[in-house]
Parts: structure tokens; C-alpha cells; sequence
């Protein structure tokens, strides 16, 4: 066991894979010297040459591209995107090249890349800082999507995001990057699309995932004060959702609430209340409820606060499912 | 559509000039137009020729106006990073050392043309007649642009790197479907111009906004300012050949300009955008200058470049290089540049009080401007969101 932060953990992460396969080439602008601007990749440049620690030009779709073409090539290129709102360019190489190619191979090539991008609000950045693009990914069948939320999952997380043959969008909490836990460096606790309960209850399900199961575990703490007691789920796999361990957690509790960043409309939320609908109706004693971001844009950071689901919100939503 | 006229600059590269690596042109190399040199001295060089007219043709009032410019804007630059220290903005992104290739194609441009910044360009902003704490809301965190664009013509920075090179582009399409170009009224006639950095030229949007402005001839004046660094990566990391010569392949004239020379930035910029306006299509103006303090506040430049490498760059400051030559041509006297000090000081008070008295926008104002017409979903949100904080009110 070692005390890491998040960053430091997938530092950590990234070097072992590294170590472990020279096929894996790390890929993004500013990771080399700079290490990126979260320095997630400090040291690596340094200690892996320039050929695996690839400084690339401004340009997102041609980050994704050319690791499309490394990928064909038989590499297993890491790909960092800076801020989760500069995806975009890059968006129709993940979602049109990168999700479709296996199937349109009928199976003969596959694209063992992994996306990373640090996500969400809460640091007090101007815009494109801090979206929360995941529903746009879990929705393009051929991507796997994940999100981290403690120092263990991104050092096995990681690894097991590269180890994958298949492509992965793997999201990185950026608010919770300084955040210390102890890690396991021997054993990983869950696999890649595993869902793990992450604090147990028994009055009503809290579903969340990345930078939200820190606020979910607040929140059953300050329930748990006032005599309620809330069963945690961290997600981790967003695609494929594990929809077995969510669901057994929901029967024994009778009540889910999923908590999220993201605006609601059209949100994992949605999915995630459609699909626990159908497979625990009769055990259901609330209908499904969601607590996430509104459907405005991304505000400035002065009123990010009000926009982030807080504990407070986490709680309220709570009340409204315990009131059914 | 009229066909461009202008020659682009340079012969034919040879096979061995394409192979070559980058060349190491730390002074901007001999195609450098340049009419002022960092010792503050008027420099006549066949490149520099064809636009000296444009200097010559300014009053010594312009001339003072050119080095209050500089100054004015550095001062508010350095109090937005002062506030920035305080806490009082999120993030600044400085401006320092790059106020001559601002100002200088700023005060080229006329009120009917259209400008399309990035992130960095206060200096244009000013030249625009932009308050500048309008600049310094989205920094502070109390909006994500704040004006009215077309007050000024001045469009809102734009984060997405390259984005606004291709908006830029179709809105000077839109001058041209408007009979706004070559019509020989100079009060008519507008042209626009876009502005992006070195490292946004490796993106495939301003690849596109070259490729549109060319074959649709649009009045558009592209100006890199080409700052030696994309946050950490160096000009060697984006490209191969000078970024000017870019627009040759793409069939317009580029030409590479001192951007630390105000004069010479004025002049190429002016006669870029005449040509622009007159029909000539697209022009690209490369300021070859340098970004003297870090990306932004959030960033640690010792980690990836060499202290002496900005030592250098200091010896080409712009201000310093002005105020020498209006001193040394009499054009300005002690008083004036007394005055210009002073009139800074004023400034940065503005700035400082402007940006302490910026309120924290009410929560509620995050669903407001949404869509033009009436959404149900965020007015179902609004009302709750209202009725939830209100929940709170004598409770914590
Ligand atoms: C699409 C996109 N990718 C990445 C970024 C993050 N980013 C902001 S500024 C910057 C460097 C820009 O360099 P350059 O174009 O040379 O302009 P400069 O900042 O030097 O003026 C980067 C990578 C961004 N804003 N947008």
C-alpha cells in the first residue's frame, strides 16, 4: 500500500504500462516537457524518449487521427486530450473512425487506444474547462467509456484501459486530481467495468460516478449524522454500465438516486432510471430520480457552484425519492 | 470574383529548401519586414520599401498615439495579472511583449471592418474602443464574453483554438455577398481580420479558413501572431517552414512582419486589408514576436524554455524601441511621455476598481439567454432552481 493523489497515481499507471509494453505510446499536446498541464505525465518524456512521449501539434483531430494510424499500425497509443471541452475537434475521428472500425473489419482490426480526458468543473476555469461530455461517447456503440475516482482505480484503471484491445474513453476527475487514497499496488479491487459499492446502506441507493462519489460519500456521511443510511455506488464503467451490481443494490434498498455533473436532459441519468426501471420495477418503492447539472450551458465559474450538484443537492434529491 | 493581383512573396523553394528542417530563425530571418530596429532606428530594406508610404504618411499625433497605445495596454496587462495574483480573476492571459503586433494591426483597421479574436488580444480590443474590464469579466468568472460584438465590431475571444479563424472567413463572405468589397468607396469597403496564434496554425480549422478564403476570394486578413510558443511546444513542434509561407500553398500572399515594430506591423496590416478590401482576397500577416511572460497565470514557463532565450527577446522590446525614436526625431518630449504615465496609472485605477465592483452574477442568471424563444425544460429549471435556494434562506 502507497499514499498517491489521483495524478500522481495515473503517472504512476501510465509508467507501468509503459514498462510493461513498448508498443504504448503516449500521445497529446504539452506532455513532454511540461508533462502536461495537469503533469500527469511528468518524468515520462524524460525517462521514455521522445519517440514514446510524442509532443504533438495544436490539433485534436489530428491527435485522434494519426493514433488511429499508430493503432492500425499495431501501436497502443495513449491519447490526452487537454480539457475535456476540447474534444471536439476530435469528435468525428472517435465517434465515426475510432468506435466503427472493428465492426466495419468484421472484427479483423481492432484499436487498442485509450482517450484520456480530464473532466468536469468545480476548478473555477472559463468555458470549455469543464464539461462533462460522457453521454455523447456511452451513446456511440464501439467505445468503452470510464471514469476514475480514486487514486486505486487510476493506477490499475489505466493500465487496464491500455491492456484492453478495445478503444476506451477513459475520464480523468480534474477537480479531484490532487485528492490522496491509499493504493494497492500489488492488486487491483475491481475490474475495468466493474461497478463497486463504494459505502453500504440501506435506505436508498446513491448512484455516481468520477468526480461526484466524493460528493455522494459527503452526502451519506451527513446522512448517516441524521440517522439515514445511504448505499453509495461508484459506476466507474459508464459503457457498458454494470447494470448487476447497481441493480442488486437497488433491490436491497428500494429507492436510486443518480447523481451526476452533466446537465440532466439526455443524460446517463436517463439511461441509468430507464434501464433499473425495467429490470427492478417491483422493487422499486420511488420512481428513479436524478440530480445533475441544468440544461443551460456550462455557467462562469462565479456560478459553477450553483450549477454542480453539492452535497446539499445529493441530500435533497434524497428527500424527494424517501417522501414517494 | 475579382483574382488576386499581389505576387506572393519568395521564388520558387527548391526540392532542398522543403527538406530542410526549420531553419533556426530566432530574429525572423531576412524576409522580416521591418522598418523600426530594437535600437529605436528607422531602417530602409527592400522588403520593408513598399510600405514605408504607410508610415510616412502618419502625423506626429498618430505617431504619439501609436506609443500611448503600448503603454496604455501594457499597464492594464500587468494589473490584470497583478489582480489575478489577489484572487480576484480566475486566469489572465498576458499580453506582454506582443502590444506592437496588437496595436499596430488594430489601429490599421477602419470601424467598418470586423475583427475576430482569440483570447490574447487586449490590444486590438483597446484599439477597438473595447472598455477593457469588458475583457476581464470572463476572467473574473462572471460571464463567457459579456459584450455586444457588434458594437465595435470586435468579436468575443474565442477559447477553441482556430474556431473563429473559419467565422471570420464566412463573415467576410457575408461582406462580399453584401457588395462591400471593391466598390472603391472607402467608407463602404470592409475586410475582416482573424487572429490566431503559431500553435492554432497546426489545427485543421485554420487550414479550412485558408482553403474557403481562397477559392471564394474573401476579404479576410489572417494575422498569426507568431509568438515562438504554443504553451509549452515550440514553433518546431507545429511546422516545418516559416508559417508564412503557409498561404502560398493555399494561393494568397503571406508575408512575415517584425512584430515588435509597431510601424511596420501598421503598415503591412494596412496594406493587407486594402487589399482585402478592394477584392483581392485573403492576405496573411505572420508577426514574428515573442510571449514575454507565461501562457497564462496557471502556467510555469521555466519548466520548457531557457531564461537567456527571453533575456534576448527583451532587448527587442516595443515600447523601448519607440519611445527612443520619437524622442531622437523630436516627435515627443518628456512631457509627453510624463503624461502617457500618468494617464496609465488612471487606467490601471479604472481597471482595478472596475474589476472589484463586478458583482457575482445571481445563480439564476445561468438560465437565462439559453435560446431566443421560451424553452420549458429551463423554465421548469429556473423556477426550481429559484424555489431550492430559496429553501435555504434562514436556515444556514
Ligand atoms: C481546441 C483547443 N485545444 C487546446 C486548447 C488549450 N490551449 C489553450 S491556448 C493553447 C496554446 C495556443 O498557442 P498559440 O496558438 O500559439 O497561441 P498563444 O497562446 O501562444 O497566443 C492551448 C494548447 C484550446 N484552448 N483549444
Amino acid at each position: 500500500m502507497t499514499t498517491l493523489t489521483i495524478a500522481k497515481a495515473l503517472t504512476n499507471g501510465l509508467r507501468a504500462a509503459m514498462e510493461k509494453d513498448p508498443k504504448v505510446v503516449l500521445m497529446g499536446e504539452d506532455i513532454g516537457k511540461l508533462g502536461g498541464v495537469f503533469r500527469v505525465t511528468e518524468g515520462l518524456q524524460k525517462d521514455f524518449g521522445e519517440d514514446r512521449v510524442i509532443d504533438t501539434p495544436l490539433a485534436e483531430a489530428g491527435i485522434v487521427g494519426t493514433a488511429i494510424g499508430l493503432a492500425l499500425r499495431g501501436y497502443r497509443p495513449v491519447v490526452e486530450i487537454q480539457f475535456d471541452g476540447f474534444v471536439y475537434p476530435a469528435f468525428d475521428h472517435i465517434v465515426s473512425q475510432v468506435a466503427k472500425m472493428r465492426a466495419r473489419s468484421l472484427g479483423k482490426v481492432s484499436l487498442p487506444m485509450v482517450i484520456r480526458i480530464p473532466v468536469g468543473g468545480g476548478i473555477g476555469a472559463v468555458e470549455h474547462h469543464s464539461e462533462s461530455n460522457e453521454a455523447y461517447f456511452a451513446h456511440t456503440a464501439g467505445l468503452r467509456v470510464v471514469s476514475v475516482a480514486s487514486p486505486q482505480d487510476a493506477y490499475w484503471g489505466i493500465q487496464a484501459a491500455i491492456a484492453t484491445d478495445d478503444p476506451v474513453i477513459f475520464y480523468e476527475p480534474k477537480r479531484r486530481y490532487w485528492d490522496k487514497g491509499e493504493v494497492d499496488l500489488d492488486t487491483p479491487t475491481a475490474g475495468l467495468y466493474d461497478a463497486v459499492v463504494a459505502r453500504e446502506g440501506t435506505d436508498c441507493t446513491v448512484a455516481a460516478y468520477g468526480p461526484m462519489v466524493k460528493t455522494c460519500l459527503q452526502a451519506a456521511q451527513a446522512a448517516a449524522d441524521e440517522g439515514r443510511s445511504l448505499e453509495v455506488v461508484d459506476l466507474r464503467s459508464l459503457a457498458p454500465l454494470d447494470l448487476d451490481t447497481l441493480c442488486a443494490s437497488v433491490t436491497k434498498t428500494g429507492r436510486l438516486v443518480v447523481v451526476h455533473e452533466a446537465s440532466v436532459t439526455g443524460g446517463l441519468g436517463a439511461e441509468i432510471a430507464a434501464a433499473v426501471t425495467q429490470r427492478c420495477f417491483y422493487s422499486l418503492e420511488a420512481p428513479v430520480l436524478r440530480v445533475g447539472g441544468y440544461d443551460v450551458p456550462y455557467p462562469p465559474s462565479r456560478v459553477e457552484e450553483e450549477f454542480l450538484p453539492d452535497l446539499d443537492r445529493v441530500l435533497d434529491g434524497v428527500d424527494r425519492a424517501m417522501a414517494f | 470574383m475579382t483574382q488576386p493581383t499581389t505576387t506572393p512573396p519568395g521564388g520558387d523553394p527548391t526540392t532542398a529548401d522543403l527538406t530542410a528542417p526549420t531553419p533556426a530563425v530566432g530574429d525572423g530571418g531576412p524576409d522580416m519586414v521591418q522598418l523600426l530596429t530594437p535600437e529605436g532606428e528607422r531602417v530602409e530594406t527592400p522588403n520593408g520599401a513598399p510600405y514605408a508610404p504607410y508610415v510616412d504618411a502618419l502625423t506626429d499625433d498618430e505617431l504619439r498615439g501609436f506609443y500611448r497605445d503600448l503603454v496604455l495596454i501594457r499597464r492594464v496587462d500587468a494589473e490584470a495579472t497583478a489582480l489575478q495574483r489577489q484572487g480576484e480573476l480566475g486566469i489572465w492571459a498576458s499580453l506582454l511583449g506582443q502590444e506592437a503586433a496588437q496595436v499596430g494591426s488594430g489601429r490599421a483597421l477602419k470601424p467598418q471592418d470586423y475583427a475576430f479574436p482569440t483570447y490574447r488580444e487586449h490590444g486590438v480590443a483597446w484599439c477597438r474602443g473595447v472598455d477593457p474590464l469588458n475583457l476581464l469579466g470572463m476572467f473574473r468568472g462572471v460571464n463567457n464574453g459579456g459584450w455586444d460584438p457588434n458594437e465595435k465590431n470586435f468579436h468575443l475571444y474565442t477559447i477553441i483554438i482556430g474556431a473563429q479563424t473559419l467565422h471570420a472567413t464566412g463573415y467576410a463572405m457575408g461582406i462580399q455577398r453584401d457588395g462591400a468589397v471593391g466598390t472603391g468607396d472607402p467608407d463602404r469597403d470592409a475586410a475582416v481580420i482573424a487572429y490566431f496564434g503559431d500553435g492554432a496554425s497546426s489545427q485543421g480549422d485554420v487550414s479550412e479558413s485558408f482553403g474557403f478564403s481562397a477559392v471564394y476570394n474573401a476579404p479576410v486578413v489572417f494575422f498569426c501572431q507568431n509568438n515562438q510558443w504554443a504553451i509549452s511546444e515550440p514553433n518546431e513542434k507545429q511546422t516545418r517552414i516559416p508559417l508564412y509561407q503557409r498561404a502560398r500553398g493555399f494561393g494568397f500572399p503571406g508575408v512575415r512582419v517584425d512584430g515588435n515594430d509597431v510601424l511596420a506591423v501598421y503598415a503591412v496590416t494596412k496594406h493587407a486589408l486594402e487589399e482585402a478590401r478592394s477584392g483581392q482576397g485573403p492576405f496573411l500577416v505572420e508577426a514574428y514576436t515573442y510571449r514575454m511572460g507565461a501562457h497564462t497565470t496557471s502556467d510555469d514557463p521555466t519548466k520548457y524554455r531557457v531564461s537567456a532565450e527571453v533575456e534576448v527577446w527583451k532587448l527587442r522590446d516595443p515600447i523601448a524601441r519607440l519611445k527612443a525614436w520619437l524622442a531622437h526625431e523630436g516627435k515627443a518630449d518628456a512631457a509627453f511621455f510624463d503624461q502617457v504615465e500618468a494617464e496609465g496609472d488612471e487606467l490601471a485605477a479604472h481597471v482595478r476598481q472596475g474589476t472589484l465592483a463586478m458583482p457575482d452574477p445571481e445563480g439564476a442568471s445561468m438560465f437565462e439567454h439559453v435560446y431566443v424563444e421560451p424553452h420549458p425544460h429551463v423554465a421548469a429549471q429556473r423556477e426550481e432552481f429559484v424555489r431550492y435556494q430559496a429553501s435555504f434562506e434562514g436556515a444556514h
